[in-house]
């Protein structure tokens, strides 16, 4: 199978310039949705914690994997990272919710409750992907 | 962030660049910042208007702890102000944590619930996943991280009492994130007075009773010396045994008695004309459906 349709697991935390433009459909800037657009929303953090937040999850498993690394060696992180590649695949289709169970049981995430089980919960979300772009786009025909 | 839209399939022909940042957002949990810079706009426009943001309850309040020799006592006042009015008169301040940790609240009234029910929820897992009861370094440990992790944002400042396997603990949790260990403690608006009474009398190894009296005196000098905090006093004593939560300790004398009943009673509204429209229907159509009952 086309291997550019596994992306990089350990992407690169998103820097402050990559807030990007708001589309909506057609390309534009969804006006009733994300208000007027100006360069300085598109560039800066509109929140102090808006990009801690959203790096916070990257940030803690580079520190951990760091750690284990010099702790127990190479060994550890890569077979850890292995086994989250492994279990990250078991999932439905792209635009469908997967429960990600095996995921966050290796993670740990299944024996804590954080803001993230409570809040703006995926499952509940109101918008959905485009079914057909967002499976070539998977299987890399994009 | 949620952007992913439904497209009709000819549109496809958008440059990729833009399709990918369509396709590739999943949304994400937790909390979501879409809102911030409308937020900002609107506060400024209303700020010179007549109408104001709605203040959010906080809990002004006067939190006091102290490690006795069988246990920990710990005591709150029941004030929720919000801006200058009181919200609510019998707030309960002390949370519970598990069996043997008891939690004080300070802040924001919403902060201080939410966080300690997480706390709660995340300890009581623990709990059923090992038998026994959590430690409170633990439940400390815990509130640290959640409190540092967002940088003082979440307005709670917490006092932690339990009697664990080693001991018995107070700690103090800040909002952004900084502990303390001590045999005695008080937090919130009236914390000066309250640690005045508590630096004056507190002595290592105190009994039960005097312990609940320190408390208590130290509570009632902050409610007397803080608009934000007053009305009732409840202490909360957790020894090795059990737990005695005792709401309210102590009750204001302030209370108001209401003079009159302010209900209307039947016949208070009389009646000035009555007039009655007869409804006319007239059975357009009728059907009958047979039940199968084989």
């Amino acid at each position: 199978m086309n291997t550019r349709g596994l992306r990089s697991q350990l992407k690169d935390s998103v820097p402050v310039t990559g807030m990007g433009p708001q589309v909506g459909a057609y390309g534009v800037q969804d006006t009733l949705r994300s208000g007027f657009s100006s360069v300085k929303n598109e560039l800066l953090p509109s929140h102090a914690l808006e990009l801690s937040e959203k790096n916070f999850q990257l940030n803690q498993d580079k520190m951990n994997f760091s750690n284990l690394r010099n702790i127990q060696g190479l060994h550890a992180p890569l077979k850890l990272q292995m086994e989250y590649r492994a279990a990250r695949q078991i999932q439905r289709l792209p635009f469908l919710q997967s429960s990600h169970l095996a995921l966050d049981t290796l993670k740990g995430n299944d024996e804590s409750i954080s803001f993230e089980d409570i809040l703006n919960d995926p499952a509940q979300s109101e918008m959905m992907g485009e079914p057909h772009i967002m499976v070539e786009y998977k299987l890399g025909m994009m | 962030m949620t952007k992913s839209t439904r497209q009709p399939r000819t549109k496809i022909l958008i440059n990729s660049g833009m399709a990918l940042s369509n396709v590739l957002e999943i949304p994400t949990s937790g909390f979501n910042f879409e809102n911030v810079a409308r937020n900002v706009a609107l506060e400024g426009l209303l700020e010179g208007g007549q109408t104001k943001t709605p203040k959010p309850m906080k809990t002004g309040t006067t939190i006091a702890g102290l490690v006795c020799k069988e246990g920990v006592v710990l005591g709150a006042d029941t004030r929720a102000t919000s801006g200058e009015v009181v919200a609510d008169k019998m707030c309960a301040k002390i949370h519970y944590i598990s069996p043997n940790i008891y939690c004080c609240g300070a802040g924001t009234a919403a902060d201080t619930e939410k966080t300690t029910d997480l706390l709660s929820s995340n300890l009581t897992i623990f709990s059923m996943n090992s038998g026994r009861n959590p430690r409170v370094v633990m439940a400390v440990n815990i509130l640290q991280d959640m409190l540092f992790r967002y940088r003082g944002q979440i307005g709670a400042s917490l006092i932690l009492g339990g009697v664990d396997c080693n001991g018995n603990h107070l700690y103090t949790v800040g909002p952004y994130g900084s502990i303390d260990n001590v045999p005695y403690l008080a937090m919130g608006s009236g914390d000066l007075a309250a640690l005045g009474i508590l630096e004056d009398r507190f002595k290592p190894n105190m009994e039960m009773e005097e312990a609940k009296e320190l408390v208590r005196d130290a509570i009632h000098s902050g409610i007397m010396s803080d608009l934000g905090s007053g009305n009732n006093i409840d202490i909360c004593v957790i020894t090795k045994q059990g737990v005695d939560y005792i709401r309210p300790y102590q009750e204001s004398e302030y209370k108001d008695k209401r003079q009159k009943r302010y209900k209307y009673g039947p016949g208070t509204t009389s009646i000035l004309t009555e007039k009655i429209v007869p409804l006319e229907l007239e059975v357009v159509q009728e059907t009958v459906q047979r039940m199968d009952t084989a």
